[in-house]
C-alpha cells in the first residue's frame, strides 16, 4: 500500500474544547504510517448555524476551505460530521450548479482563491475503513479491546441525507470528484444502492471498526439517532432528552462506553449527563469516547495522546 | 428463487380492546414484485381479517398508507418488500407511524399533523378579482422555486420521524414548515410575512429544528423538508422578521466569532447568545475547567487560536455577507 496522505480540517472544536480529539487523531495517523497535513487556514463550517443566517456567506467560506485542500492536490478529511456534511453540501451545490459557483468564484477571486471541485471530501472514519482497511487496522492492534462493551454512536451527520452520504464518504475514483453528476441524479439511485456503502437505517461501519479493535459492539437502537446537540441553547430539554434516551439505551444494554466520530455529539452526551439525568429521572454515567480516543487506545499510544484525562465523565479507568 | 419465505412482526392494538399493544408474527411467501401494500393485504386476506391499516390510491399520491418498517418511514405503495428484506433480513417488523398515536394497528389519529399543517395556512392568500381579465403568469424560476415542495402528499413520513417533535409537543414539524415555505415563495400569496413569523417562534417554530435530517430521509416524494426550513430561517433575515433572542444570536453570533479569529470562539458564542441566561452553563462551564477543557484565564487573556491567512477571510465576510440581524 503506498502511503497514504490527507489534508486534514480539523474543525473548530478539535482546537478549543476537545484537545484529545486532534491529539488521538494525529497519533493514530502516525501509528498507522498515514501522513496528515494540517488545513491551518481553515475557517468554522458554521455548523449548520451560519447556514440558517447567511447561506450565501456559508458557501463561501466552505468553498474557501476546500480550496486550501485543492491547491495542496491532497484529498480533504475531516474529524467532526457537522464539519463533514457542511463542507461537502457546499461541494455538492457548487458542483451541480454552475451559476452559484461562478458567483462564488467571483468573491473567491477577490482574495486570490479558485474553487475548482478536485479534491474529495471524506470522514476520517470512512478513509480509515475505505483506504486504509480495517484488517490492516486489525494487524497493529497492540492493546485488545476485548474488555469492554462499546456503544457505537455515528451521529446524524455522517449518515444522513444518505444520497449526499452515497456520493461523498463513498471512496471514489479520481475522474468522477468534481465531475457532480447532479444531486437529482443521485437521489434516483436505487435505495439499496444508496445505502450499500452505509445504511443510515442500519449502519455498521462503527461497529466493525469496534469488532476490528477486538471490543464488542454494543447493538442497542439509540445507535442512529440524534444527539439534540444543535437545538442545546434554545431548546435544552429537547436536546436532553434526545442526549439522555440514547445514553440510558446504551447503558441497558450493558454498554462500558460509548465511542462517536463526531466531537459536537461527544460533548453533547459527555458533559450533559447530570441534566440529561436529572430531567429523566435516572441517574446516566457512562465514558463517551472519541472515535480515534478509541483506536488510539487499541494501538497503544500514549496517555497524553489519548487524552483520556479531557473526558467529562471520568473515562480515565478505561487505560 | 424469486421467492423469499419472510417473517412480518406486526404491531398490534386496539385502542377501544386493549390495555398493551403486542406483536404477532406471519410467515409468507414474498416474490420480488411485491409491494409493502401487498404484504398488509396479505395479512388481512390471508392470515386474519381484524388488522387494520389505512391505503387507498396505491399510487403514491393519496399519502394514506405511510407506516415504519424496522423503524424506516415507508410509504407501502411506493416500497417493494424485497428491497427492505436485502436492507433488514428476513423479519421484517410493521409498525404505525407513531406508537403513541395507535388507534387500531397501522391507524394512528394524525390529529396533530392536520392542526399544525392548518397553523402555517398551506393555501394562497390574496386578493383576486371575481372576474379577472388576465391571468396570473409565474415565472419558470417561480415555479421550480416551491415545485419539489408542491410535491408534499401530507402522508405523515416526516412528520413522524422527527425527534424533535416526539419530545417537544408544540413544535410544529417538517411538513408543517416545507408547506409554509411552499406558500411563502408562491408570487401569488400575501401571507409570507405571517408565516415566517409563526414559524419563527421559540419552541414552536424552525429554531427547534435538531438538524438530524430524518424528514429529508423519510420523505418520499424528495421534498426534503430540512432544506426548506434553512430557507425559512434565511428569509426571517432577509425580510427582516427574526427577533432579536437565542437562537438568532447563536446563528449571527457565528460571524462575529469566525471575523475575529477564522475559528467559532465557543466560549464567547454562548455568552453572547444567552446573554444573563449564561448563568444556566455555569455548571458545565465548571466540569470543562475541571476536565482542563477550558482554561479559566482564557476568557479573559483570549487565547484563541487563529486561522492562517484571517485577513482572506474577513475581507470574504466584508464582501459576501448579505444578511443581518
Amino acid at each position: 500500500m503506498s502511503q497514504l496522505k490527507y489534508a486534514l480540517y480539523t474543525g473548530c472544536t478539535a482546537r478549543e474544547s476537545t484537545p484529545e480529539l486532534l491529539s488521538s487523531t494525529l497519533a493514530v495517523a502516525k501509528k498507522l504510517g498515514i501522513k496528515i497535513v494540517l488545513l491551518d487556514e481553515a475557517s468554522c463550517c458554521g455548523a449548520s448555524h451560519l447556514q440558517d443566517f447567511d447561506e450565501f456567506l456559508s458557501l463561501v467560506l466552505n468553498a474557501r476551505n476546500i480550496c486550501y485542500a485543492e491547491k495542496l492536490d491532497l484529498p480533504m478529511i475531516t474529524i467532526c460530521n457537522t464539519c463533514q456534511l457542511n463542507t461537502v453540501m457546499t461541494k455538492e451545490r457548487l458542483d451541480n450548479d454552475p451559476e452559484m459557483k461562478a458567483k462564488v468564484n467571483e468573491k473567491l477571486a477577490e482574495v486570490g482563491l479558485e474553487y475548482k471541485g478536485t479534491s474529495s471530501v471524506r470522514h476520517f472514519l470512512y478513509a480509515l475503513i475505505d483506504d486504509y482497511g480495517l484488517e490492516n487496522i486489525s494487524e497493529k492492534v497492540e492493546v485488545p479491546l476485548s474488555h469492554f462493551n462499546i456503544a457505537p454512536f455515528y451521529g446524524c451527520h455522517n449518515l444522513r441525507p444518505s444520497h449526499i452520504h452515497y456520493k461523498h464518504n463513498n471512496p471514489l475514483s479520481d475522474e468522477e470528484v468534481g465531475e457532480g453528476g447532479g444531486e437529482s441524479s443521485i437521489q434516483e439511485v436505487e435505495l439499496m444502492e444508496k445505502y450499500t456503502h452505509e445504511s443510515p437505517y442500519a449502519p455498521t461501519s462503527l461497529d466493525n471498526l469496534i469488532e476490528a479493535l477486538e471490543g464488542n459492539s454494543v447493538d442497542y437502537e439509540s445507535k442512529n439517532k440524534c444527539c439534540g446537540f444543535h437545538v442545546d441553547l434554545q431548546a435544552p430539554e429537547t436536546s436532553n432528552a434526545l442526549s439522555g434516551t440514547a445514553l440510558l439505551d446504551a447503558i441497558d444494554n450493558d454498554a462500558d462506553l460509548m465511542v462517536t466520530p463526531c466531537p459536537l455529539c461527544q460533548l453533547n452526551m459527555d458533559l450533559k449527563q447530570d441534566s440529561a439525568g436529572k430531567q429523566l429521572g435516572r441517574d446516566i454515567e457512562l465514558p463517551v469516547l472519541h472515535m480515534p480516543q478509541m483506536i488510539a487506545l487499541a494501538l497503544g499510544c500514549s496517555k497524553e495522546e489519548i487524552g483520556l484525562k479531557f473526558n467529562v465523565t471520568k473515562a480515565t479507568d478505561l487505560m | 428463487m424469486s421467492k423469499k419465505t419472510v417473517t412480518i412482526k406486526a404491531f398490534r392494538f386496539n385502542a377501544e380492546t386493549d390495555y398493551l399493544p403486542y406483536y404477532k408474527k406471519y410467515e409468507m411467501e414474498v416474490g420480488k414484485d411485491e409491494l409493502i401494500l401487498d404484504l398488509l393485504n396479505r395479512i388481512k386476506w390471508e392470515h386474519d381479517g381484524s388488522f387494520s391499516y389505512r391505503r387507498s390510491c396505491r399510487h403514491g399520491i393519496c399519502g394514506a398508507c405511510g407506516i415504519k418498517v424496522n423503524g424506516k418511514a415507508t410509504l407501502s405503495c411506493k416500497q417493494n418488500a424485497m428491497e427492505l428484506v436485502e436492507l433488514f433480513g428476513d423479519e421484517l417488523v410493521f409498525e404505525p407511524q407513531s406508537q403513541k398515536r395507535a388507534v387500531k394497528d397501522m391507524i394512528i389519529d394524525k390529529g396533530d399533523f392536520w392542526e399544525k399543517h392548518a397553523a402555517v395556512k398551506p393555501f394562497v392568500e390574496a386578493d383576486v378579482e371575481p372576474h379577472p381579465t388576465s391571468e396570473t403568469k409565474m415565472s419558470k424560476e417561480q415555479v421550480e422555486n416551491f415545485l419539489d415542495a408542491d410535491y408534499c402528499i401530507q402522508c405523515g413520513a416526516c412528520h413522524y420521524a422527527c425527534p424533535a417533535l416526539e419530545v417537544n409537543s408544540d413544535y410544529l414539524g417538517p411538513a408543517a414548515f416545507a408547506a409554509a415555505y411552499r406558500f411563502t415563495v408562491d408570487p401569488r400569496d400575501d401571507a409570507g410575512r405571517e408565516r415566517l413569523e409563526i414559524t419563527s417562534e421559540l419552541g414552536t417554530g424552525v429554531w427547534d429544528c435538531v438538524k438530524c435530517f430524518e424528514c429529508a430521509e423519510a420523505c418520499p416524494k424528495d421534498v426534503n423538508p430540512i432544506e426548506k426550513i434553512t430557507k425559512l430561517h434565511n428569509m426571517q433575515f432577509e425580510q427582516g422578521v427574526a427577533k432579536r433572542n437565542v437562537a438568532t444570536k447563536h446563528a449571527e453570533g457565528f460571524v462575529r466569532s469566525i471575523k475575529k479569529f477564522g475559528y467559532l470562539d465557543e466560549q464567547d458564542i454562548v455568552l453572547y447568545s444567552e446573554g444573563l441566561g449564561v448563568v444556566k452553563h455555569l455548571s458545565e462551564a465548571f466540569k470543562m475547567i475541571k476536565a482542563g477543557k477550558v482554561h479559566p484565564f482564557d476568557i479573559a487573556k483570549k487565547k484563541m487560536p487563529r486561522s492562517k491567512n484571517l485577513d482572506e477571510i474577513q475581507k470574504l465576510i466584508e464582501i459576501s455577507q448579505k444578511n443581518e440581524l
